[in-house]
């Protein structure tokens, strides 16, 4: 077990390095020279030299490299131009807004995907099977944006089934108790109810928008793994042998057929991160998306930077975890 | 070139959608090219007696907040979004294709150095990385060309290189190395060539999901500036009055990029039953 997951995290090792070099390189390709840039628009040639030493731009490109990489040991992604925060501060208080709504997302996505993929391979040909082709073609074509602002209108101005569309909890209500930052699970450990419900109702338009748009490639992996198992061998001699039809299709063929889907996690992911940062805009939700749009739109380039690596970051973690996952799941790989 | 046809007319028979996305395809290329000599009103033209009014006879798509016609601008974008999508896509299928046959045909360090290439840009989620290499490069049309491009070299690179391995031994590729061809001159007359069908599909499935990207990124304020039509950019105008009810300026440019996208979607599943019968899903 424990070699299984040095080996995993081996392989990680060449992305961060990639990660750290583009992100690197994104910084120095800054449009205009960055020091005239932090030094302000009234600033005279010699105040921008200070700031072009003080930065270290007067310094080679690998001399820069290692300060770079040195600031990132100590935590450091430089200083917002618009609030002055340090940029890790402000990314950690955003982050679990959007992590939260990312694995509800996640969750939700799952949740629909994977049993209407296994359907629709069981019943091949039928009316779920169509419904899941058509589901599945829809879904990605959908941009998120869009749906999000679409569902906006129908459940909050047509019907006013859902709140407005603004952050992650009405005005009216305080936010939980901060414990591991997720409103839905603060306010269920504080027992506040009435908290629990307003958060959940602010998170089901955004997270119900990403889920349709990253089911897509799980439905079609599920249906189309689950297609290639039932046909196979093994499960024709566990119906011969009068197994019950439940047993066939749950113990027999999905825990094969599982393997697959756990590889397109990885897509879903990269979907979902992407997705994550337009869904916030529609949807005012204070996460570390937004924080980067703002950031874009006021010419703030250190949060984006900021934002560009940890999302990477995060998402080399999060496919580290599904290799492992893998490894548990599947013996074979354990073994190789 | 008749038995493909008549492959394309069975395939066309089998499943009627792929001639609908073909439709779709010849409406789009119409209004792309002719949008600007159609369109009813000036695309830039404000009309402050006529803002925010909703869809009627003279105006099919509504007004917006400048008073200008919607019909008109999500017409004339259709240009714009599909010029960003086909230069991202060529752009990326050059990169993509001539270094994924280079690595494949020939293995060793061109291999790894485009395999490393590709590792380190899919590391990333997708639509981040385009974010970032925007804002770094700057706010330009042809930076989101430039932006898609990397992020979809990936696909084609891996493609490309798994094609060329497999041929690399073929026959025709020796007896074209045997009668005195370059390596170069194998490379592009020959391996190339081959791969095309298979790198066509790959173009068509990229298509859709290029115009989501360049849509996103003009929609979070990346890349084409107001007053310029462009879908993704008219919806998040369209975003401003939709918690008051004015739901006609978000969602026709919307419904234009989602049928856009779903017919290029279309189009590369129909594209891939036409070529390569064996993948068919």
């Amino acid at each position: 077990m424990l070699k299984l997951l040095l080996s995993r995290l081996a392989t990680a090792i060449p992305s961060i390095i990639g990660v750290i070099v583009v992100t690197f390189m994104l910084t120095r390709m800054l449009p205009g020279d960055p020091a005239a840039y932090f030094a302000g628009l009234a600033a005279s040639p010699q105040a921008i030299a200070e700031v072009r030493t003080k930065l270290g731009l007067d310094k080679t490109l690998p001399e820069q490299f290692v300060a770079y990489i040195g600031e990132l040991v100590h935590g450091n992604l430089g200083n917002s131009l618009s609030t002055g925060q340090p940029v890790v501060s402000e990314i950690a208080t955003r982050l679990p807004a959007s992590a939260e709504l990312t694995l509800f997302a996640l969750i939700l996505a799952v949740g629909i995907a994977i049993p209407l993929g296994v359907l629709a391979a069981v019943k091949q040909g039928t009316w779920i099977d169509h419904l899941c082709r058509m589901i599945t073609t829809a879904g990605v074509s959908l941009p998120v944006f869009f749906t999000g602002l679409l569902f906006a209108y129908v459940f909050y101005y047509l019907l006013q089934w859902a709140p407005a569309p603004t952050g992650r909890l009405d005005v009216f209500l305080s936010p939980p108790t901060d414990i591991t930052g997720f409103y839905l699970i603060d306010s269920l450990l504080t027992g506040n109810l009435e908290t629990f419900w307003g958060a959940l109702r602010q998170l089901a338009l955004p997270g119900i928008s990403m889920a349709i748009f990253s089911l897509a490639p799980l439905a079609r992996m599920t249906r189309g793994s689950m297609l290639a198992v039932l046909g196979s061998d093994f499960i024709r001699t566990a119906r011969a042998s009068g197994l019950a039809p439940r047993t066939v299709i749950f113990s027999y063929a999905f825990r094969n057929a599982v393997l697959p889907v756990i590889t397109t996690l990885g897509m879903v992911f990269s979907f979902l991160l992407g997705a994550n940062v337009l869904v916030e805009t529609v949807f005012a939700w204070p996460g570390i998306g937004l924080y980067a749009v703002n950031a874009l739109i006021t010419s703030d380039y250190a949060p984006v930077q900021g934002f560009v690596l940890t999302m990477a970051v995060l998402y080399v973690a999060l496919n580290l975890l599904i290799d492992f996952l893998y490894g548990l799941v599947d013996p074979r790989v354990r073994l190789g | 070139m008749l038995p493909l046809l008549r492959h394309a007319r069975y395939v066309l028979s089998e499943n009627p959608v792929t001639g609908l996305a073909f439709g779709l395809f010849a409406m789009f290329l119409l209004a792309a090219i002719l949008g600007p000599v159609l369109a009813p009103y000036s695309p830039l033209q404000s009309n402050a007696a006529m803002t925010l009014k909703p869809p009627s006879a003279e105006h099919w798509f509504g007004t917006d907040q400048l008073g200008r016609d919607i019909f008109s601008r999500v017409l004339v974008a259709t240009r714009l979004d599909l010029t960003i999508a086909f230069a991202s896509v060529i752009l990326a299928f050059m990169l993509g294709a001539l270094s994924g046959v280079a690595a494949g045909y020939f293995g060793g360090w061109t291999d790894r150095v485009v395999g490393r290439l590709a590792d380190t840009i899919m590391a990333f989620p997708l639509f981040v990385l385009a974010m970032g290499i925007v804002a770094a490069l700057g706010n330009e049309v042809i930076n989101i060309v430039i932006a898609t491009a990397i992020i979809n070299f990936p696909l084609y690179a891996r493609v490309a290189r798994a094609e060329a391995n497999v041929r690399r031994e073929a026959g025709f590729i020796e007896a074209a190395r045997l009668s005195g061809n370059g390596e170069a001159r194998v490379l592009l007359g020959h391996v190339l060539p081959n791969i095309m069908p298979i790198m066509m599909v790959q173009m068509s499935l990229t298509m859709g999901y290029a115009i989501l990207n360049a849509a996103g990124l003009s929609f979070i304020g990346l890349g084409v500036r107001p007053p310029d039509a462009e879908w993704g950019i008219m919806v998040a105008e369209g975003a401003n009055f939709i918690q008051s009810g004015e739901w006609w300026i978000a969602l026709f440019p919307g419904a234009a990029l989602m049928l856009a996208v779903f017919c290029f979607n279309l189009l590369g599943d129909g594209l891939r039953d036409i070529i390569d019968p064996r993948m068919r899903t």
